[in-house]
């Protein structure tokens, strides 16, 4: 991919994860590796946001919210699993209130492995999503939306 | 008569990174009560201890939290060591409390950062992070891994640090230490973050307490409580005071973390140049019998791991007392009479770390 | 390590007393934790003066109940009501309780011994 076609926001939430790939993500809009380079803003409002990230694996509780928060951002959108708990459960899978990845409550798009996950494979991971939310939104113009 | 209203905060909230919930009960813009609710991460990770022997747990102990990863290892090594008797080499125990000092630095940048983001100082934020990078990549360099290291086992530490390591970590803190005077200026010096954090949410000695504050926040308030000062593991040998500071306000809380970040650079100095040669862990046979409470000093206070064994390689019960847990009754109380406005900031300085606090 | 760190074996009727006792002497409560044993369970109470650490540990049957210590440490009600909702012990008069609602898990008591 030579050029970003669009420059997303990102709406970043916790479902219960251990903080890692958290502090992680945050990593990644600081200097060091700044991915607002690519015109990628942090946003805390799902109403604006393109991509959600996700980590951690999902419980009974932020599962509504986890589900809120999808069905607030407008189409087209796409979905980043960030971490292994986010991707399967991790090692957290056996615990009694862990239902399992984000993809039991949510369609996901991209799974981002890593525990915690690099903030190298995160970025990789959302520009990865950014093709997927173009091509979501060729196939939105296409029906004619 | 002033309106009463209810707001929620949280859990998806931009200030902060994880979720918690508190229902604000105010009466025109002053908060007269908050009511705490948790619960979004709690995964049950104390119940693991059923299927996971004691020594695959210290991988569960680590991921306990991202940011106390580190500490809840070691803290949960050290208790079970304590039940098998087991002497850990020296080299080891120094070992642990530079990695354990760098993690106080790293958690201690964080916050800093988040603090200011909170206020919205976002160019005093990215510094702060800015500088943290370099811890991260020490980490990196010394045991793998940026933010989950696992390098504590159960009868000492898995890698070792050769002399260049050594020499890269003093070069680091020295860099870190140079370029950190301006950050710590501001947050002391600078007009408007005085002006937000001077006189808000006061705690006061007796009520830090009383309420059960640990930590930086209990510090805060004048009382000298540091658990390093019970001399576990190299820390007997090494140079440890309580920093306090005597308002108990934001802005005594923002000091005593900063003034912390100056000892951690001198003990990881001393540390490195005391080192011992010679083994970092030693070969570890039979099961945990016998319960212990470990007391050890995390970045947020006072962390106490119980440990409870029976005998087979499966534990009894393991419980891990954060200090967070600790530290939410007298978040609480300094809520009541703040402005609406000041209610991030309040939560932010006892340094909440919700992963910790639900396991 | 030459700070007091020991476990202290109480009966029902000495633990209310002992908890003021702690509260006059300015004991900081620094811990409670609940473990399953046969036949109940064992609820242990950290206090901390100075560097000292000082346990109390109370042994209750199931069905047994146990006196909150929230007005005599108001800082209690955490850990009490995660007691009282992972393990099930009966501890009465919280305040505020938040009726087995603090983590809002779908399992009942999942840390409780199962037969």
């Amino acid at each position: 991919m030579n050029k970003v076609s669009k420059s997303p926001w990102l709406l970043h939430y916790d479902a219960s994860s251990c903080n890692g790939c958290d502090i992680e993500v945050l990593d990644c809009l600081t200097p060091k590796y700044d991915i607002e380079r690519f015109g990628i803003i942090n946003t805390g409002d799902p109403f604006q946001a393109d991509i959600l990230l996700i980590t951690g694996g999902v419980n009974s509780q932020t599962e509504s919210v986890v589900k809120q928060i999808y069905s607030q951002m407008p189409e087209p959108k796409v979905v980043v699993a960030v971490g292994i708990c986010a991707c399967t459960g991790g090692v957290f899978k056996e615990c009694y209130n862990i239902k399992g990845g984000i993809d039991t409550v949510i369609p996901v798009d991209v799974y981002v492995p890593g525990c915690a996950a690099r903030p190298e494979a995160i970025i990789d991971g959302v520009v990865k999503a950014l093709s997927i939310l173009d091509a979501k939104q060729a196939a939105m113009s296409k029906d004619g939306r | 008569m002033a309106k009463r209203s209810i707001v929620p905060f949280g859990p998806q909230h931009p200030v902060l990174p994880e979720p918690v919930h508190l229902d604000l009960v105010l009466e025109d813009e002053t908060v007269v009560q908050a009511v705490p609710s948790i619960g979004y991460i709690h995964r049950g990770l104390e119940k693991l201890v059923d299927k996971r022997d004691f020594k695959q747990y210290t991988y569960i102990a680590e991921r306990i939290c991202g940011i106390c990863s580190c500490g809840h290892g070691l803290g949960y090594c050290m208790a079970v060591e304590e039940v098998m008797g087991i002497e850990v080499p020296e080299r080891a125990n120094y070992l642990r409390a530079i990695w354990v000092e760098m993690s106080r630095i790293h958690s201690h940048l964080l916050w800093l950062g988040l603090l200011a983001d909170a206020m919205g100082f976002e160019s005093l934020f990215m510094e702060s992070w800015r500088l943290r990078e370099k811890i991260l990549d020490m980490f990196d360099e010394t045991a793998g891994g940026r933010i989950i290291h696992s390098v504590n086992q159960v009868g000492g530490v898995q890698k070792d640090m050769d002399a260049t390591m050594l020499n890269h970590l003093l070069e680091a803190v020295k860099d870190i230490e140079s370029d950190i005077k301006p950050v710590v200026n501001t947050f002391l010096q600078d007009y408007t973050v005085q002006s937000r954090l001077k006189g808000a949410g006061v705690l006061k000695k007796d009520d830090a307490v009383t309420l059960g504050a640990v930590g930086p926040m209990l510090r805060a308030s004048g009382v000298e409580y540091d658990v390093r000062m019970l001399g576990y593991g190299a820390y007997k040998d090494l140079t440890v005071a309580p920093i306090t500071s005597t308002d108990g306000d934001c802005y005594g809380r923002c000091e005593v973390r900063l003034k912390e970040l100056f000892q951690s650079f001198d003990l990881i100095r001393e540390a490195i140049g005391k080192i011992p040669s010679g083994d970092i862990n030693v070969p570890v046979k039979g099961n945990p019998n016998g319960e212990y409470f470990m007391r050890i000093e995390q970045p947020r206070g006072e962390a106490i791991y119980y440990v409870k064994g029976n005998g087979t390689k499966y534990l009894d019960r393991f419980r891990l007392r954060t200090p967070t847990t600790s530290n939410i009754p007298p978040m609480v109380e300094i809520l009541k009479g703040c402005q609406l406005a000041d209610v991030p900031i309040l939560i932010l300085t006892i340094d909440p770390c919700v992963s910790c606090t639900e396991r | 390590m030459e700070y007091k760190n020991e476990i202290r074996k109480i009966t029902a009727a000495e633990f209310f007393p002992a908890v003021v006792h702690m509260k006059t002497e300015n004991w900081r409560l620094v811990q409670i934790c609940a473990t399953c044993i046969e036949g109940g369970y064992e609820m242990s109470y950290s206090f901390c003066l100075r560097y000292d650490m000082v346990t109390l540990r109370l042994e209750v049957a199931e069905d047994e109940e146990v006196a909150s210590i929230t007005q005599i440490y108001p800082c209690a009600f955490i850990q009490e009501n995660e007691a009282e909702e992972l393990f099930g012990v009966k501890i009465k008069t919280i305040k505020p309780d938040y009726k087995d609602k603090l983590y809002r898990i779908d399992v009942e008591t999942p840390f409780k011994k199962k037969e």
